[in-house]
């Protein structure tokens, strides 16, 4: 099971990024457990200045922007 | 490495030069449309209309028909460029230019990087924290926090459609010394102590940082993602606005606003202030309608004001702040602000 978090306090991008990881997650017929983190005090644990950010198993992988769905695939099954 | 992975990673330059043709080929088709756009809008009017020159619809339906194209394309292109400058500059590199610099040098730079750095008002909490636990005073942060949403792509392009590059020129050269000012300010008012306590204690995580350099072909992705996104969310205002503002072009009568919005109204400037504050995001509808406007007599420092209000004093951006500052300091920095953009508007109506 592949945990992902998503970073952001409920702004349409991250919205938006949440959704992508789903469908690409779909796609592939990967198991992933998505976790939303919206409090700021939790979201800074990661060096991260723009959201949303994006973390698989522990590690950020992207941040201030919604990257495509053929980066989010590498990182899934990297 | 997975298949997956996109194709311009595993040729980056064969796929970028894929990219700069697409690229330029589009900015030929770009550059004809532009040049067709007025002639087009006369035929259509005049010839296959046969509409009467001179009289108030055809000046009205050739003002729309030119005007409709004209912005759009411009806000297409345009944005696309902002973004493609904006992926050569990013938070974390922004932060690092400003550590360590004196407050005045320190304001200028932050006001400055504050207009090339991609930002967007949800992610402020996160810059702010960012900056602050680097050691970036608190003037200097504001600097940045002011300049970065007053000094908007949208309304510099709507600007310079329909007013020309020099009051585009003034809007920005404002901004940045509003912006300049407010952080100096500031930051000699020692408000350190309406910062929410959580802020100062946060320890961000630090190594791991993500993003290395963007190829060429991402550059141009994310420009091509944002410039459908904005354009996507402002063309029914941009075509009400212009709707709006055809009207009055062709109907209201000349000089009929120099009473009520004319440089020799007082009170026109904070008017014009007060109605831009819960317009926010709507720049794109409003500007063809004040455009019209000034046509009849309106006065430039009168529109600056009101295009700054729009922007700059952004609702959503202030209840997102308020989650670390406290609301003192929230109604300081409003304050600042307020009183900073209704200077410029009666700056600007005193010299033009």
């Amino acid at each position: 099971m592949l945990n992902v978090k998503v970073l952001g306090a409920g702004c349409p991008n991250c919205k938006r990024l949440e959704a992508t990881v789903q469908k690409v997650a779909a796609k592939h017929g990967l198991p992933v457990e998505i976790e939303k983190v919206t409090d700021f005090e939790e979201i800074m644990k990661w060096p991260i200045m723009a959201t949303p950010g994006l973390v698989v198993n522990d590690k950020l992988v992207s941040a201030g922007r919604i990257p495509s769905e053929s980066e989010i695939a590498a990182w899934l099954t990297a | 490495m997975s298949r997956l992975l996109h194709p311009s990673i595993a040729s980056p330059q064969r796929s970028d030069l894929r990219s700069v043709f697409i690229l330029g080929l589009s900015a030929v088709v770009w550059f004809v449309a532009y040049n067709a756009i007025q002639p087009l809008a006369n035929w259509l009017t005049y010839d296959l209309f046969r509409l009467p020159a001179g009289s108030h619809l055809g000046e009205s339906v050739a003002f729309f028909l030119y005007d409709v194209p004209k912005i759009l394309l411009l806000l297409s292109g345009m944005i696309f460029l902002i973004t493609v400058v904006r992926s050569f500059f990013s938070p974390e590199q922004t932060r690092a230019f400003l550590g360590g610099k004196r407050e005045g040098v320190g304001n200028v730079m932050a006001a400055a990087l504050g207009v090339v750095t991609p930002f967007c008002s949800c992610s402020a909490v996160p810059l702010f924290i960012g900056f602050v636990e680097s050691g970036i005073p608190l003037g200097v942060t504001f600097s940045f926090l002011v300049a970065a949403p007053l000094i908007n792509e949208v309304a510099l392009v709507m600007l310079f459609g329909l007013f020309g590059w020099k009051v585009a020129a003034l809007y920005v050269l404002s901004g940045l010394i509003i912006a300049v000012l407010a952080g100096v300010v500031i930051g000699r008012l020692k408000l350190e102590r309406y910062v929410a306590d959580f802020v100062w204690q946060i320890k961000t995580g630090h190594g791991g940082g993500v993003d290395g350099k963007p190829t060429w072909t991402q550059r141009f992705e994310m420009a091509w993602q944002s410039t459908r996104e904005i354009v996507g969310k402002v063309w029914l205002y941009v075509v009400i606005g212009i709707a709006v503002g055809a009207g009055i072009h062709g109907y209201v009568p000349e000089s009929a606003l120099v009473a009520i919005m004319g440089k020799n109204a007082w009170w026109s400037v904070p008017a014009a202030v007060l109605l831009g504050v819960p317009l926010y995001s709507n720049a794109a509808g409003i500007m063809p309608v004040v455009s019209a406007l000034m046509e009849k007599g309106a006065s430039l420092g009168t529109v600056l004001a009101f295009m700054m209000a729009v922007v700059g004093l952004s609702l959503p951006e202030m209840i997102i702040l308020r989650r670390v500052l406290r609301p003192q300091l929230i109604a300081i920095f409003i304050g600042i602000l307020t009183v900073a953009i209704i200077a410029t508007g009666y700056l600007f109506n005193l010299v033009m």
